[in-house]
């Protein structure tokens, strides 16, 4: 289980998270949303331990993250991040076999070499892998980052046993994962995220698209100014109410019978620009 | 394209076909193409110069130090080749590696490819600290030949390099990123406040310091020694045996400080190794054959182009080559104007700064 424990974070007197708490069960898709500057992005870098948080605790398995070196971290819990900037022209290959760094010293092993071929299969860019990542077009870089972070994770014997579920349990934190992604890979790629969560994988993810969030999300964290306006299923948390509080939106929603899932639109008054929070 | 996407996590393995074992095979044969190229370039570049010896005869005298006689030569040849060419040849073999491959690691630092120890200002550092102590007389520096005077220059150097290299990167670094402008121009006031100071020091100095500080600043292997390299060998080799392990690091490096922290590397663990190696190999070839341009720019980058960006490639990859360049710069500097000989600096300057503006043109800098 990971849990962010009352996480406040301060830079300069101010305040980008305020007491804000976070449950991810191994299983289990969580979606933390909110209007741009709500706090989703520090949030989900403390989760990863990029920032340490002002006040409050992030603990993985009852022990706390501070606790873990770097590489036994890194074999726990794999980051999409938002910005992938990368220095030097390295092949699709070579990035994702970045992901498998963390287990191995030297040169990779035989179920390294199998593990980068599946992730690169998995994500469909195996067709991909001898060219430059940075001749690639941002859809396709973004998959080459997901297939990274799927190397990082998994092991050999997820691969030849896939009805088995997972010993220990691993996390996946995406930071808005969706972006540059066409309609196909937006929803391919969050059901990538959902086949691993039914292996017993935990993902946290920061999504802007709310109908997303109500298809796949387990539970949902609406941020609000770096508080918490709720957590709990998305049904419940995302209302049209809710929303309009923290995005400054009016909505109507809508049952979508043949999906079992709520629908959000948008009810076309004019949206001012300045209106919004932040 | 959409099609080749298996539907779940549970399809069958993929054939093993893909791409395995790609990035092990084409870095070997790199680096075996080049060991070979740096061991005939050894011996053809030693038997060149006003005492000319044939290859045949330089195996001969070779081979007999190691008690296997298999020819007669002539005592001056060998006397020449034993004395003056071979500890040169060698020194030019570790300082064109060290410069090589400290130019790769620094570039991996900056995460940017126009990062040259000389460009951004490190070697002149390095040059300058060297100067000062020679004309300030403090007395341990003033003997060049003898041991100790050569280690203390050679710590100053190193100091020097230390000191510009962490100026030059807390300046340049902007939220993590290394901003292109900000290095280079940070490396143009550090080149003229060095060249400066250089400039007052050659004021103040007289006849045998002059002499000492133009040779700091345009760089010759002139002074090479079995002595000098009997000292200056073991820093040069660290950093070049040291460095290619690395190389996984450095890679996830290029991703930025975060994402390389996200797959286990120890960030500024990673930063500090890379300093202190890439610094004290520059530092130390600064004290010995003064400044050298472009090496770390020029090799990196060709390596790059056939290799691709994978450290554990362009590390070691860059030490040969470096090599292989330097030691046939040398051979040009000290035959082309016989018996007077040309600064090496010369030679590389004139190969490095057209490769720096074609770099320039094509925008290699822009994508860190």
């Amino acid at each position: 289980m990971l849990e962010a424990q009352h996480i406040t974070h301060q830079i300069n007197r101010k305040t980008l998270l305020d007491d804000v708490s976070l449950v991810v069960r191994p299983g289990e898709l969580v979606a933390v949303v909110g209007a741009n500057g709500a706090g989703k992005s520090t949030l989900l870098k403390t989760i990863s331990r990029e920032l340490t948080p002002t006040k409050g605790e992030v603990v993985l398995d009852k022990k706390p993250l501070n606790r873990f070196s770097s590489l036994d971290l890194a074999r726990r819990r794999a980051v999409l991040a938002q910005q992938n900037p990368l220095a030097f022209e390295f092949s699709v290959y070579e990035l994702v076999m970045m992901g498998r760094y963390p287990h191995f010293e030297g040169h990779p092993h035989p179920e390294d070499l199998a593990i980068v071929d599946f992730a690169l299969e998995r994500t469909g860019i195996a067709h991909l892998a001898r060219r430059a990542v940075p001749t690639l077009s941002g859809g396709e870089q973004q998959r080459v980052h997901l297939a990274k972070i799927l190397a990082q994770l998994m092991g050999i014997e997820e691969i030849n046993r896939p009805e088995a579920s997972i010993r220990q349990t691993k996390y996946l934190l995406l930071d808005e994962p969706t972006t540059g992604l066409d309609f196909y890979y937006q929803h391919s790629l969050l059901e990538v995220a959902s086949e691993l969560t039914r292996r017993g994988y935990g993902v946290v993810a920061i999504l802007h698209d709310l109908n997303l969030v109500m298809q796949y999300a387990d539970n949902v964290l609406l941020l609000r100014e770096g508080k918490a306006l709720s957590f709990g299923k998305p049904a419940s948390v995302l209302t049209a109410e809710s929303i309009f509080n923290a995005f400054n939106l009016s909505v109507h929603i809508i049952h979508q019978p043949e999906l079992d899932c709520p629908l959000i639109v948008h009810t076309r008054q004019t949206v001012p620009l300045t209106a919004q929070i932040n | 394209m959409q099609a080749d996407l298996p539907n779940t996590l549970t399809a069958a393995p993929p054939k093993r076909s893909v791409q395995t074992g790609l990035p092990r095979a084409k870095g070997g044969w790199l680096n075996g193409l080049l060991i070979v190229l740096l061991v005939v370039v050894m011996i053809w570049s030693v038997g060149i110069g006003a005492v000319s010896i044939p290859i045949p005869d330089v195996l001969a005298i070779l081979l007999g130090k190691i008690g296997w006689n298999i020819g007669v030569v002539e005592p001056q040849q060998e006397t020449v080749l034993t004395v003056i060419r071979l500890p040169r040849i060698l020194l030019g073999v570790l300082v064109g590696g060290v410069l090589g491959i400290s130019g790769a690691a620094i570039q991996g630092l900056f995460r940017n490819p126009l990062a040259d120890p000389g460009l951004i200002g490190i070697s002149s550092g390095a040059s300058v600290m060297a100067v000062l102590m020679i004309v300030l007389q403090l007395k341990v520096f003033q003997d060049l030949s003898s041991l100790s005077g050569l280690y203390a220059l050679s710590l100053a150097a190193f100091a020097g390099a230390v000191f510009t290299t962490l100026l030059v990167y807390t300046l340049a670094r902007k939220n993590g990123r290394t901003v292109v402008s900000t290095m280079l121009l940070v490396g143009i006031a550090i080149n003229v406040l060095c060249e400066s100071l250089r400039g007052l020091m050659m004021y103040l100095a007289d006849e045998a310091q002059l002499r000492a500080i133009s040779y700091w600043s345009m760089g010759s292997l002139g002074g090479a020694s079995w002595d000098v390299l009997q000292v200056a060998s073991p820093f040069l080799l660290i950093p070049i045996l040291l460095m290619p392990r690395l190389s996984k690091s450095m890679n996830a490096f290029a991703l930025g400080e975060s994402q390389a922290g996200h797959l286990g590397v120890d960030v500024s663990k990673l930063k500090r190794n890379v300093i202190i190696l890439a610094t004290l190999g520059v530092g130390v070839a600064v004290a010995v054959s003064g400044v050298i341009g472009f090496i770390g720019l020029v090799v990196p980058h060709l390596i790059r182009q056939i290799s691709g960006a994978n450290h554990r490639t362009v590390l070691p990859a860059s030490a040969l080559l470096g090599a292989i360049v330097l030691t046939l710069s040398d051979l040009v500097a000290r035959t082309i104007v016989t018996p007077a000989e040309l600064p090496i600096g010369i030679i590389t300057g004139m190969i490095g700064a057209p490769t720096f503006l074609y770099m320039l043109i094509r925008g290699a800098g822009d994508r860190a």
